[in-house]
């Protein structure tokens, strides 16, 4: 049997601003269902690459595929949730009027009322755990609480593949466990792929399949367990990292010095290389 | 009940209410999108940019309505073509733009004034003077007004998710840049007609004042719209009413009607707030 074609294979992408290159080369793949952590410090081209995804950005060159089939624009297989969202407490904008303008909002027209669209919202919204607070005004909901909503609105047209930007900064670490899980639960249940950029890969660890990071516009990827390596990341950061686990969990702390990297990549060798 | 015989029997009367109606339903609509898009202060300068637009219609003999109508299209054109920028850039560009559309108010007014020997022109630009307001205006100010609320009706979905994020509005497909212009155009329709109403200075109070109480008592947008509209309505017949009311209070002249709306418009907002 034939294999299925990957959710999103991007090729030698190639990003600049001017002269300044954002983006060399990346390359990486990730089949459906995945959840993959984009990694990087702040600057590094994740947002330039999710942009660039979404067809917001016109790369130099290099390829990018979804499902197999050459994208060059904005598609509706592709669903974002940006980094975050600017509501005034005060604007009368509810929750689930916010996923509703994920399935409509391009629409010309009055919003009449249906029963069937207002059925797909309620399950969005329970696909994210958000029911109790659909009725809620944006405004009123904590970080977490919009981020659900956000994830709802991102996900009502059954994209194929779901983008999201720095989606943990700034939470709590209890709202970062609830969106993490609903992450998963999403790549797991409804086989969409999951990317997910963040700075921090800590609170994505327990829960992602491949890595993809992000460093002075050069990519590397490959399967978590093979890149969250003290070797691997040592070399990646530029800093001594500390891969460590913890009643039965991976963690991964800056543990020393920079001038000690040397020593760490005369003992420890990377292996992992860019994966197209 | 009404102290004031023949009030409905009153032609000016019934041209001051129906372009006084005319302008509430059009600023309910488009007030609540300003706020939402936090363009108060353009939607304010739109206003008094206009009443260039009046004192050169008086000038030359002109219709006011058309002259308002084509200097807010002149500016909101120039607004448009401004794009998107930072709000601390966009309102540095909007007052300039500001201050030199009431030089050129202040040019045509002097010259109304020297010409003709009459104050009349400079109160009736910034101040309104619904009773004067010729019989022959009401079917082009409500050809205005319903055009204004075809184009929001048409747009109001994409409208709204633009006005609560431009980036995730693109990025379903929402063109934009477009939008925004479609949205300045009412803006323009809806200063003009609030000009003719209560003058281009006090324009932005119907234009802001129902829409900002309207959005502190609503939890969904559409009803935002419908009771900014309630709002503006009963404040500018029960202004139109007042003034009508007030010949008999000091006898041989009544009182502005710009004045009773803006301050019903004004006690409505500070109840607003204990309502809440």
């Amino acid at each position: 049997m034939d294999k299925p074609p990957d959710a999103l294979s991007v090729a030698y992408l190639n990003v600049a601003f001017g002269a300044r290159r954002v983006l060399q080369d990346v390359s990486f793949s990730l089949a459906p269902g995945a959840f993959c952590g984009l990694i990087g410090s702040n600057g590094s081209g994740k947002t330039t690459l999710l942009r660039t995804i979404l067809g917001l950005e016109t790369p130099q060159g290099g390829d990018i595929r979804i499902d197999g089939v050459r994208h060059t624009g904005r598609s509706a297989s592709i669903g974002y949730v940006p980094q975050k969202l600017n509501i005034d407490p005060d604007m009368p904008i509810r929750a689930c009027d916010l996923v509703e303008l994920g399935l409509t909002g391009h629409r010309l027209g009055l919003p009449w009322p249906s029963k069937a669209r207002r059925a797909l919202v309620e399950e969005m919204l329970a696909a994210v755990d958000a029911t109790g607070f659909a009725g809620q005004r944006l405004g009123s909901l904590s970080g977490g609480q919009l981020q659900r909503v956000m994830i709802a609105h991102a996900l009502i047209r059954r994209p194929r593949l779901l983008l999201l930007d720095e989606p943990l900064a700034s939470l709590d670490i209890a709202a970062i466990a609830g969106v993490v899980a609903v992450l998963r639960r999403i790549a797991t249940e409804y086989g969409i792929t999951v990317l997910v950029s963040a700075h921090d890969m800590n609170p994505l660890l327990a829960a992602m399949d491949r890595i993809v990071y992000l460093a002075h516009g050069r990519a590397v990827s490959g399967m978590t367990g093979d890149v969250v390596r003290t070797e691997v990341l040592s070399a990646l950061y530029g800093y001594h990292i500390d891969v460590i686990r913890v009643h039965g969990r991976v963690l991964v702390i800056a543990a020393g010095a920079a001038d000690e990297l040397p020593a760490v990549l005369e003992t420890h060798p990377v292996h992992v290389s860019a994966i197209p | 009940m009404f102290a004031a015989a023949g009030f409905f029997s009153s032609a000016p009367v019934q041209t001051a209410l129906v372009i006084a109606g005319g302008a509430a339903v059009v600023s309910g609509a488009v007030g609540v999108f300003t706020i939402i898009r936090g363009s108060t202060f353009a939607g304010h300068a739109l206003a008094d940019v206009s009443s260039a637009g009046g004192a050169a219609a008086f000038l030359f003999g002109l219709s006011p309505l058309l002259g308002f109508l084509g200097m807010a299209a002149v500016a909101a054109g120039a607004m448009g073509m401004a794009g998107e920028r930072r709000a601390a850039e966009r309102d540095l560009l909007t007052g300039i733009v500001l201050g030199a559309g009431l030089g050129v108010t202040a040019l045509f007014l002097y010259f109304d004034v020297t010409s003709r020997s009459t104050t009349g022109a400079a109160i009736s630009v910034m101040f309104g003077s619904m009773f004067a307001i010729p019989p022959g205006m009401a079917p082009l100010a409500v050809s205005i007004g319903a055009a204004a609320l075809v184009v929001i009706g048409l747009i109001y979905r994409p409208l709204l998710l633009s006005s609560l994020d431009p980036g995730l509005a693109r990025v379903r497909g929402v063109p934009v840049r477009l939008v925004g212009g479609l949205y300045l155009l009412v803006l323009a329709f809806a200063v003009t007609l609030s000009a003719m109403t209560i003058g281009a200075i006090l324009s932005t109070a119907l234009l802001i004042g129902p829409a900002a109480a309207a959005l502190r008592l609503s939890r969904r947008p559409d009803f935002a719209i419908l009771l900014a509209m309630a709002i503006g309505i009963f404040a500018c017949f029960c202004g139109i009413w007042l003034a009508y009311d007030s010949y008999d209070w000091t006898p041989g002249h009544g009182w502005p009607v710009s004045f009773f709306i803006v301050t019903i418009i004004f006690v409505i907002y500070l109840l607003s707030g204990l309502a809440r």
